[in-house]
């Protein structure tokens, strides 16, 4: 499988022959192609096992195309280690879209230590999508740690559906001011025995400040999954919510930890968990209307992963 | 001719007979309304007729178009034309209206299912690409559900309470959809404690402490439960 390949896996044709697209194409530890836009700075170079990329965002610049970060690794075995400073300049808007492409992946560790701050004023999207192989044999360690400064915005969406995850840990962690919105989602799915560990924090130092931190997981055979959600609020009037869902089955099992912290009077946090096998109500639903009992399990998994 | 036959039909729920010995016919092609005040067992039979889980360890039998239906599973019931709309849709997060429709049917172009909302008078562009969770309301979801039913083209379908959470507007697109529904050759059990919508049966039954109490014209039932269940304080203990 070639460069080729992994342009087609992680559906990127049109934004490679785009000139208004930024793009930053990577094959384990080679950078294959890049584009940058006006008011766009990217600064990448090639580091032993992996890339060290500097980003800046220019003050009061708006990206108009969602900006196409693949990380590829063809090879079956290796290790790919991703250093990431994202600045965005403030009152600037830019949307990110991460492909994460491992489809022959039998022995391959991701790396990926980010760091990320995003201005007064600004707004950052990061939508990471990851595509792995069917063997399992991959181990994916993205961390990043995140400033929002006053009235910042930030939605993150991390999403593996497809394919085998093998290990995934996740760390991220945001610390928000003063007005700040932060959203973090993480969309899983696990099989065979894919081990997940999710750890997302947020900080609510800034009055006014909000985060939302959404996990949706879905475990099948012996996949297990820790979901680990915390909120801190110690500034007024910061609002925050934690909301957690794992459906499981076979001998999946699946625990969830949501902590709220609060420190002010003024604050407020709230969080829900619900861990379990397939609803009941839905399942019957759609069994009633004609679907098998395993076609309306794999609709009721597909809607609560989208 | 009957397309459902119910002998002798007795269920208990933790320790609770909800049915007693029930039996009754269902004509083909006819609007049926099986009335009678709440814990009555009106969803209690359609459930069981349904064949949902909780539901399926009963006394009697139930014949389908003369085949017995106890030992199938809600799939196969549904695969044979049977098909329930519960009183409180369910709610499926991320599914979207145009999935959850298509997902009753063969023929899945986003045609039928703008055809099955506008049948039930909700806009296809307002809903098409929406979640059936919890954004939207009861009201909605419960015309979305019947929407997934007119795209199923049942052969027999059960509606409970298909007035509830219904505001007055809506429920003119329910009566419409029942009527399509019956043009289309669909034999309907409307279980419900409403005379509005006992006025729009063909046919009545009444039932009481699990059992049919009286069974006739929609004039003579509704007659009776407006002016003896309605008042009744004895529940469950017909006269």
């Amino acid at each position: 499988m070639g460069i080729e390949d992994l342009i087609k896996l992680a559906n990127i044709h049109s934004a490679m022959q785009d000139s208004n697209t930024a793009r930053l194409v990577i094959n384990k530890d080679r950078i294959i192609d890049t584009n940058v836009v006006t008011g766009l700075i990217v600064d990448a170079k090639e580091i032993k096992d992996g890339v060290d990329i500097n980003i800046t965002l220019r003050e009061d610049t708006t990206v108009e195309n969602p900006v196409h970060l693949c990380f590829g690794v063809t090879h079956k075995k290796a290790i790919q280690k991703i250093i990431m400073n994202i600045s965005i300049g403030q009152n600037s808007r830019i949307s990110v879209f991460a492909h994460c492409v491992f489809p022959n992946a039998v022995d391959v560790r991701h790396i990926m230590d980010a760091k990320i701050k995003v201005g007064k004023g600004a707004k950052y999207s990061y939508l990471e999508k990851h595509i792995h192989s069917e063997e399992g044999g991959i181990t994916v360690i993205p961390k990043a740690r995140i400033t929002l400064e006053e009235d910042a915005r930030l939605k993150t969406e991390f999403e593996l559906t497809r394919g085998r995850v093998g290990i995934i840990n996740i760390d991220y962690e945001t610390t928000c001011g003063r007005e700040s919105v932060m959203e973090m989602t993480a969309r899983i799915s696990g099989k065979g025995n894919d081990v997940i560990k999710i750890k997302e924090a947020g900080n609510l130092v800034g009055e006014g400040a909000r985060g939302v931190l959404t996990s949706r997981i879905a475990l099948r055979q012996n996949a297990r999954a820790e979901v680990y959600n915390k909120l801190v609020a110690t500034a007024d009037y910061a609002r925050g919510h934690v909301d957690c869902k794992e459906i499981i089955q076979d001998n999946a099992v699946a625990s969830a930890i949501p902590i709220v912290e609060v420190r002010n009077p003024k604050a407020h946090i709230t969080h829900e968990a619900s861990i379990g096998s397939v609803d009941s109500k839905q399942l019957q639903t759609l069994m009633s209307r004609g679907l098998s009992e395993n076609e309306a399990v794999e609709l009721i998994i597909a809607g609560l992963l989208k | 001719m009957e397309i459902l036959k119910i002998e002798n039909l007795s269920l208990s729920i933790n320790g609770s007979r909800i049915l007693n010995n029930l039996s009754i016919d269902f004509w083909e092609g006819c609007i049926h309304a099986v009335v009678g005040p709440n814990g009555v067992g009106k969803t209690t039979l359609g459930r069981t007729v349904m064949g949902l889980e909780g539901y399926r360890d009963f006394d009697g039998d139930i014949i389908y178009k003369d085949e017995p239906i106890k030992d199938l599973s809600v799939y196969q019931r549904a695969k044979r034309g049977i098909t329930l709309a519960w009183q409180e849709p369910a709610r499926f997060e991320g599914l979207t209206v145009e999935d959850f429709i298509k997902s009753s049917v063969k023929n899945k172009s986003r045609e039928v299912v703008a055809d099955a909302l506008k049948k039930v008078g909700m806009r296809p562009d307002e809903y098409i690409g929406r979640a059936v969770d919890k954004g939207l309301s009861g009201g909605e979801r419960k015309k979305i559900e019947l929407a997934s039913i007119l795209v199923m083209k049942p052969e027999l379908v059960i509606l409970d309470e298909p007035d509830s959470g219904i505001d007055v507007a809506s429920l003119q697109n329910i009566f419409e959809a029942i009527k399509f529904l019956k043009s289309n050759g669909s034999t309907i059990i409307l279980i419900t404690h409403s005379l509005e919508v006992l006025k729009k049966a063909e046919h009545a039954i009444l039932m009481c402490n699990g059992s049919v109490f009286k069974k006739g014209s929609v004039k003579e039932i509704s007659k009776y439960f407006k002016n003896k269940c309605i008042p009744c304080d004895h529940k469950n203990m017909p006269e």
